[in-house]
């Protein structure tokens, strides 16, 4: 399987990456190349195996439900871009 | 030509944690903006995510309400797209492997009927932050309040089987008082406890082919849903009555202005390469977790409603009504039983306390009366000393804090009057003292009689300063008169 030029263009957009013409060619290459991994892995023979989500054979760790975080807003702001009477501030998002 | 509406509902539930789904900071509503918001809600480099016990523990009792399966290898996965409210650039949340899997819900119609919806999966995920636009803010600037990024949620996804707005609402009310009655949501809807996204769409009736859907969403009270639904249906046929395409794609309902206006188009945005969250190992839950949590679960809506026909002698109405709410449930039961006439202490719950609750914005674990004082007064109105016009005198005292009951007709002199030799002799004098009165009673046909009384019982509750036994001032009225026949 190969990724065509407008694929890399809109996963761009989508994933706020900003590449550039001569990276394009370079980039749609290598992913090329990864997919091209991946398709040989899918011609492994798995039926004999159980579908897992992790190479791990252990499970999520719980935590229990107390509070031990504190109030650190001040310095989190410190080194916010932009900040406004306790709100972090972006360029307005609505239509 | 007719049309058929088919409705699905995906519904996001705050769960009632003390913390966030993968941190330890606090979930409190309303905290000055940003104050509960740690590293790991910020999305700090080098922080990771240590999944909360209790939101997975809650998950599972809602799986369990609703008779669902449950997942016991559960994967987190990450949703990708990029909002300010939302710091990792991702979702936290599951898609091939919920916690919840198929369930049902049945729903009470109007009509008395029942209906079963499918619950396709529930899911936990973490909500985002807040956006303000409005307000003291720079110009051209919005403001991110990220105390509400991470709050566990669970997103309960139904089948497309509602039919009007009328089954919509009656399956969002009854999810409200599931999540409530099990303690895993505090349900209040104008926090932002539990927010509806409803998928709206039409087909000719009798086609087994679903039409385009339109997805309206974050609906916070059934109000709006009802309005939201009834105008995109009304939408969708026209636009296709005069000759359009109903476009796929996300709608958003101003409740205040009547408007709903179209989003974004599903095609652009649904593309959130999800993939498993390499941060989160699976969850595995165990029988014996399943099964401790099955044994722990609160009494639900539909076994309290039957309770409270057998226990309580409640109509069917009545009970439904009381037992979709497990605050009202709980302060009826506490009246029901100190009152002992519980037909009396529902109808004070449903009537005069929910009236002045509603009015003053107010639910019933804030009520001013408690159950004790309202369980007193309906005693009081069981054992004959106050009438029901008395008790809403006494009523309205105990809203104010003047006291019990007791207190306050002992000080406002309210006793009804229910000794006979009083009653007869103010009878007595009233009859005395409207002789053209009687003298029509007597010349009346007999079927014109009934009418009349009502003309000496207005006297007599004057002149006993509204103090007397209505139904033993018409016995002896009746009695009287009867003499004189």
């Amino acid at each position: 399987m190969t990724i065509e030029r407008k694929e890399i263009e809109k996963l761009a957009t989508l994933s706020r990456l900003a590449i550039d013409e001569k990276t394009i060619a370079d980039v749609t290459g290598r992913l090329s190349s990864v997919l091209a991994l991946v398709d040989q892995l899918q011609n492994a023979n798995t039926d004999s195996l159980q579908e897992i989500s992790r190479p791990f054979h252990t499970s999520q760790r719980l935590r229990d439900d107390e509070v031990s975080e504190t109030d650190q807003r001040d310095a989190f702001q410190a080194i916010a871009p932009e900040t406004h009477n306790g709100l972090f501030t972006v360029p307005k998002m609505i239509e | 030509m007719s049309w058929e509406t088919v409705i699905g509902l995906e519904v996001h539930v705050q769960l009632a944690t003390k913390t966030k789904i993968f941190s330890a900071a606090s979930t409190a509503f309303g905290a000055t903006p940003n104050s509960q918001a740690c590293a790991i809600d910020l999305a700090m480099p080098g922080t990771l995510p240590v999944l909360n016990k209790q939101a997975v523990n809650y998950a599972i009792m809602f799986g369990l309400a609703i008779d669902a399966d449950i997942c016991q290898e559960s994967v987190f996965e990450r949703k990708n797209y990029f909002y300010p409210d939302l710091p990792k650039g991702y979702q936290t949340t599951q898609l091939e492997k919920p916690i919840v899997g198929r369930g049902s819900v049945t729903i009470q119609l109007a009509d008395g009927s029942e209906k079963a919806i499918g619950i396709h999966h529930a899911h936990l995920e973490e909500d985002a932050g807040k956006s303000t636009h409005e307000g003291n803010l720079p110009h051209g600037m919005s403001g991110v309040d990220l105390n509400r990024a991470g709050t566990p949620l669970i997103e309960i996804v139904s089948e497309p089987d509602m039919r009007s707005a009328e089954e919509a609402i009656a399956f969002a009310k009854k999810l409200h008082s599931i999540v409530t009655s099990i303690n895993i949501c505090d349900g209040e809807m104008s926090q932002g406890s539990m927010r509806f996204d409803v998928n709206v769409s039409v087909r000719p009736t009798g086609s087994s082919v679903l039409g385009t859907r339109t997805e309206t969403k974050n609906l916070n009270s059934f109000k709006f849903m009802e309005e939201a639904i009834e105008r995109e249906v009304e939408r969708q046929i026209d636009l296709i009555e005069d000759g359009g395409i109903v476009a796929q794609e996300t709608r958003l309902y101003n409740g205040d202005t009547k408007v709903a206006k179209s989003m974004r188009s599903k095609e652009e945005a649904n593309d959130y390469r999800y993939f498993p969250c390499p941060d989160l190992l699976p969850v595995l839950i165990s029988d014996a977790t399943i099964e401790e949590l099955r044994q722990a679960l609160p009494e639900l809506p539909d076994a309290r409603q039957k309770r409270f026909v057998s226990q309580y002698g409640l109509s069917n109405y009545d009970s439904n009504h009381i037992a979709s709410d497990s605050n009202m449930s709980a302060f009826f039961e506490v009246v029901a039983k100190g009152s002992s006439n519980a037909k009396l202490a529902a109808n004070w719950v449903m009537g005069e306390l929910s009236g002045a609750l509603n009015n003053a914005d107010l639910n019933f674990s804030g009520s001013p009366v408690s159950p004790q004082q309202l369980a007193g007064m309906v005693a009081r109105i069981e054992d004959n000393s106050i009438s029901g016009k008395m008790a809403k005198l006494v009523f309205e005292a105990m809203w104010k804090g003047e006291g019990t009951a007791d207190e306050i007709i002992q000080a406002k002199g309210l006793k009804q009057v229910s000794d006979s030799g009083a009653l007869e002799k103010i009878v007595a004098e009233v009859l005395d003292a409207n002789l053209a009165m009687v003298e029509d009673f007597i010349n009346s046909d007999e079927s014109k009689r009934k009418k009349k009384l009502g003309g000496f019982m207005g006297q007599i509750m004057k002149a006993s300063k509204g103090q007397a036994n209505p139904q033993q001032v018409n016995q002896i009225l009746l009695q009287k008169l009867n003499e004189l026949l």
